[in-house]
């Protein structure tokens, strides 16, 4: 924490991206894609089982994830008052207020987790590994996601 | 993907968890931004030409998404990484039947509830399950909640309605 960004009156001060943050996203992304993979997570033998109840991995997985998160928030926080990051720069919680999308469009994303044993993320691993059909449940998300953009006035939110 | 590919054990989930999970305190703290995927879907739609044209997609990609880019590009590289050098998922990651034209028709309608869905949700696995709940959201617990429901629901309607469309 520098004390310029500490005394900065203007947020223009710290509005500059520090240039080694782009390669670390490609590296963030990189280790959070081969975790995904090596876990088997990408898997639909894996996904299938899950929502079957038939083995508990996907669970064990996503709730040690969630338990990890969230202890390690609550550390981050009690120790880092600033809520800044290394370079100075606001620590951006995404705020998810609730609104009907948050049922309807999670029932929905977990039907098409079911029928793709797919989700957001392992779409991508999947491509990585040469797993080639998984360009249509990409292909199937972007026309999702620009079906929901053109609809969104006419949702219910 | 080869069909002879045999199932062996995944990396356990008390190692795998525990990893995903520290992406959100590594990420914040040294990067500022949440780990999340699904808004990928959102910026590939908006370099669309014309696509500004639509409120929700009228925003500077390259200034709010880019990292998100980056990120997701990044995590198919990792599944690059681990196929190619680090001895493969260990199990098969699509089964044969997706091969097939009505396969492929699947994947694709079921891509479109996922992109629909998790748009509708503002969120999926990483942003509202990992990343939400990680920051204490309750509209990401209840996200959470519905993305194993519906999935669940989807199963059960699989097998006891449609006979197993899915293996």
């Amino acid at each position: 924490m520098s004390d310029t960004t500490l005394n900065a009156t203007s947020s223009k001060a710290v509005s500059v991206v520090a240039w080694w943050k782009y390669p670390l996203w490609l590296l963030m992304g990189l280790g959070f894609g081969a975790v995904l993979t090596k876990a088997q997570v990408i898997s639909v033998i894996r996904v299938r089982r899950m929502f079957a109840f038939q083995e508990p991995h996907m669970f064990l997985v996503i709730g040690a994830a969630v338990v990890t998160g969230v202890i390690s928030m609550l550390i981050v926080r009690a120790l880092r008052k600033t809520k800044t990051d290394v370079s100075g720069q606001p620590m951006e919680f995404k705020k998810r207020p609730f609104q009907t999308g948050i049922v309807a469009g999670g029932l929905l994303f977990g039907v098409g987790w079911y029928f793709t044993a797919a989700c957001p993320g392992p779409i991508y691993a999947l491509i990585g590994t040469g797993t080639w059909t998984a360009f249509a449940i990409l292909a199937g998300a972007l026309v999702g996601a620009f079906l929901y953009g053109w609809l969104k006035p006419k949702l219910p939110h | 993907m080869d069909p002879s590919v045999p199932i062996t054990d995944p990396l356990p989930w008390y190692i795998a968890g525990p990893l995903l999970g520290l992406f959100v305190p590594a990420m914040l703290l040294l990067t500022g931004k949440e780990p999340g995927v699904s808004s990928s879907f959102r910026h590939a739609c908006a370099v669309l030409p014309g696509a500004k044209a639509i409120d929700y997609f009228n925003y500077k990609v390259l200034k709010d998404g880019l990292w998100q880019i980056l990120f997701v590009v990044g995590i198919l590289l990792g599944g690059t990484l681990v196929q190619f050098g680090l001895g493969g998922a260990g199990v098969p990651l699509l089964l044969d039947i997706n091969l097939t034209g009505l396969g492929l028709l699947g994947l694709f309608v079921g891509g479109i509830a996922v992109g629909f869905g998790t748009r509708w949700a503002d969120g999926c696995t990483s942003g509202h399950t990992i990343s939400g709940i990680s920051n204490l959201s309750l509209s990401s617990v209840i996200a959470s909640a519905c993305f194993i429901v519906g999935g669940t629901a989807a199963s059960l309607v699989d097998r006891f309605v449609f006979g197993g469309l899915v293996p």
